[in-house]
C-alpha cells in the first residue's frame, strides 16, 4: 500500500478506531502442552505465541548466576510474518527487541528465588503488523503467569505514534510505516514504566501526552490480561457447578432412601483448601 | 464454601502484613498475590498454584532417576531445576567407590528422601531409610507437584480410595513422581483416575466426582462381563 494522502480524517483512523482506541485483543492460556506456560495472542493483525520454560538448569553451565535466575528472551519473527519472507534467524532487530523485551519483564519477576537457574520465554511472531514488541510483552507475562513463576504482577505493553501531527494509540503497519513517530511503553499495573522506546521525534509536551496516553493503553490491556487468565479456570468452574450441587442432591437422596450406605467422608470442599 | 477465587499476580490481598502466606509477598504494608492460582484464606492468606516446578524441601520423600555417577556421588534429576545428590555414604549397605555403578546404574529410579537443602541449592538426598529403596517394579506416573496435596487428600482420603478401588500399591512423591504397583490393567486404571485428579483439581467436588469416576467404571465392567458371559453361554448353546 502507498502513502495514505491522509491518516486521520473527521476523528477516524483508516481501520476506523479512534485516535486512542486499542486493536481488538483476543487471549488463549496454555496452549502448549509442552511448556511450562504458554500463550497465544493476537493484537489486531499481529498474531504472537510465547512459551515460558523454568525455572530450569542453565545450559551452558557458566551463564548461571549464583544468587539469581537468569531470565532469557527470546523474541523471533517467523519468515512467513511478513508479506516478503523475512531471512530466518536472529538478526539486528530481533536482537534488540528481544534485549528490551527481557529488560521489560525481568523486573517483575522474583529471579531470586531461583538462584543457579533459567527462565526461558520464547515468543514467536507468527503475523506481524506493526507492534509485535508489545503484543509479545503482553504474551510473555501472561505466559510466565501461567507457569506458575513468582511475580511481582504483570506487564502490559502498547505503543504511542504520530501521525498527521497528532498522536494516536496504538499504530497499525500503514501508520507505522508511514508515520512521524512510534513509541512502544511497557509498564506494570502500577504505572512504573520498564520499557520506552522511540522511533521518530515528538515534542516535549507531546512526549507527557504520549505517555498519559499509553498508560490508558496498558489499564486497558492488562484487564484484558486479567480476564484472560482468570475466565481460563473460571469457565471450567462454572460449567461443573451445577454438576456438583447435582451430585451433592443425589448423594444425599441416595443416603435418605437406601439406608444410610457406607459411612464415607465425603470432601465438599474438593480438597483444594485442606491442611 | 464452594466459591473459588482466581487470583493473578499482583492482586492485592489483604492489608494486614502479619498474615502473608505462601505465594505472596509484602509491598508497603499490604499483601500481593506473587503467583497464579486460587485463593486460600485459613489463618495465613496463601495462593495455592495451579502448575510450577518442584522445590525442594527438607524432608520431602521424592522419585528420582540416576543420571551420572562420580566418584562419591550419585546425581540424581528429582525433576526440579536442582538435581539431587545422592552420597555413597548414604546407601544403605558399606560400598566401595569403584562398586557404585553395580549398587545403582544411570537410570534406575530410587525413591528416596531429601537431607538436606541449603542456601547454595545443594540438595542432598538419602536412601537410609527401610521404607526408601530403589524401585525395580510397577510404573512411575508424572503430574504436577503442585498437584500432589490434591492426589493424597485430606489425612490421605483421597490415595487411600484409590488404592482400595485399584488395588494397587501407589506412592506419591512430593515431586509430582507417582510410583503404582500393581497389575498392568489395574495401573492403567489408577494412572486414569490421578489424569482425572490433575485435570479437576481446582474443581470442586473432586472426591464426588472420583467416586462417580470408579462406579462409572465398575458397572462397565459388570456389563461387559455379563457381554461375555452371554456370549459364552450362547457359544456353549451353539456346540
Amino acid at each position: 500500500m502507498d502513502k495514505p494522502e491522509k491518516f486521520i480524517i473527521d476523528g477516524i483512523r483508516l481501520d476506523g478506531r479512534k485516535p486512542d482506541e486499542l486493536r481488538p485483543m483476543k487471549i488463549e492460556v496454555g496452549v502448549l502442552n509442552r511448556a511450562d506456560g504458554s500463550c497465544y495472542l493476537e493484537f489486531g493483525k499481529n498474531k504472537v505465541l510465547a512459551a515460558v520454560y523454568g525455572p530450569r538448569e542453565v545450559h551452558p553451565r557458566h551463564n548461571q548466576k549464583p544468587t539469581t535466575a537468569v531470565v532469557r528472551f527470546r523474541y523471533n519473527m517467523a519468515s512467513f510474518s511478513v508479506e516478503e519472507r523475512k531471512r530466518p534467524g536472529p538478526d539486528r532487530r530481533s536482537i534488540e527487541v528481544s534485549k528490551v523485551s527481557r529488560e521489560a519483564v525481568e523486573p517483575m519477576i522474583f529471579t531470586e528465588y531461583f538462584p543457579k537457574s533459567a527462565i526461558d520465554i520464547f515468543v514467536e511472531v507468527l503475523q506481524a503488523d506493526a507492534g509485535t514488541r508489545t503484543a509479545g510483552i503482553n504474551a510473555a507475562s501472561i505466559a510466565l503467569a501461567d507457569a506458575s513463576i513468582p511475580m511481582r504482577g504483570l506487564v502490559s505493553s502498547c505503543a504511542v505514534g504520530k501521525v498527521d501531527g497528532e498522536l494516536v494509540l496504538d499504530l497499525m503497519k500503514d501508520e507505522d510505516n508511514y508515520g512521524e513517530a512510534d513509541m512502544p511503553v511497557a509498564m506494570t499495573p502500577d504505572g512504573e514504566i520498564t520499557l520506552l522506546q522511540m522511533d521518530g521525534n515528538l515534542t516535549r509536551e507531546e512526549l507527557k501526552k504520549a505517555l498519559e496516553m499509553a498508560t490508558e493503553g496498558c489499564k486497558q490491556i492488562y484487564k484484558l490480561q486479567r480476564e484472560a487468565l482468570i475466565g481460563r479456570y473460571k469457565k471450567e468452574l462454572e460449567e461443573h457447578k451445577e454438576d456438583v450441587e447435582l451430585v451433592e442432591t443425589i448423594t444425599e437422596s441416595e443416603e435418605t432412601s437406601i439406608e444410610s450406605t457406607t459411612t464415607v467422608n465425603i470432601d465438599e470442599s474438593g480438597g483444594l483448601d485442606d491442611e | 464454601m464452594n466459591k473459588r477465587q482466581i487470583i493473578i499476580p499482583g492482586d492485592v490481598l489483604s492489608e494486614d502484613a502479619g498474615i502473608a502466606g505462601d505465594g505472596t509477598y509484602v509491598r508497603d504494608g499490604k499483601v500481593y498475590a506473587s503467583l497464579y492460582g486460587i485463593l486460600s484464606e485459613h489463618n495465613k492468606i496463601k495462593v495455592v498454584p495451579l502448575s510450577g516446578k518442584y522445590m525442594p524441601a527438607r524432608g520431602d520423600i521424592v522419585i528420582g532417576i540416576v543420571k551420572e555417577v562420580t566418584f562419591s556421588n550419585w546425581i540424581v534429576d528429582i525433576g526440579s531445576p536442582y538435581d539431587g545428590l545422592l552420597h555413597i555414604s548414604e546407601y544403605p549397605q558399606r560400598i566401595n567407590s569403584e562398586d557404585m555403578s553395580k549398587h545403582l546404574k544411570v537410570g534406575e529410579t530410587i525413591l528416596t528422601q531429601v537431607k538436606e537443602f541449603d542456601p547454595m541449592m545443594k540438595v542432598e538426598l538419602t536412601i537410609r531409610n527401610r521404607k526408601l529403596k530403589t524401585i525395580r517394579s510397577g510404573r512411575i506416573f508424572e503430574l504436577s507437584p503442585s498437584k500432589i496435596p490434591r492426589l493424597i487428600g485430606h489425612g490421605g482420603s483421597m490415595i487411600s480410595l484409590i488404592k482400595k478401588e485399584t488395588n494397587c500399591s501407589i506412592i506419591a512423591g512430593e515431586n509430582g513422581r507417582v510410583w503404582i504397583e500393581g497389575s498392568d490393567c489395574n495401573i492403567d486404571f489408577a494412572i486414569d483416575a490421578i489424569t482425572k485428579i490433575e485435570q479437576e483439581s481446582h474443581i470442586p467436588g473432586l472426591t464426588n466426582r472420583l467416586y462417580d469416576f470408579f462406579e462409572g467404571t465398575k458397572t462397565q465392567k459388570n456389563e461387559s462381563d455379563k457381554e461375555y458371559e452371554k456370549e459364552s453361554i450362547l457359544d456353549e448353546i451353539l456346540e
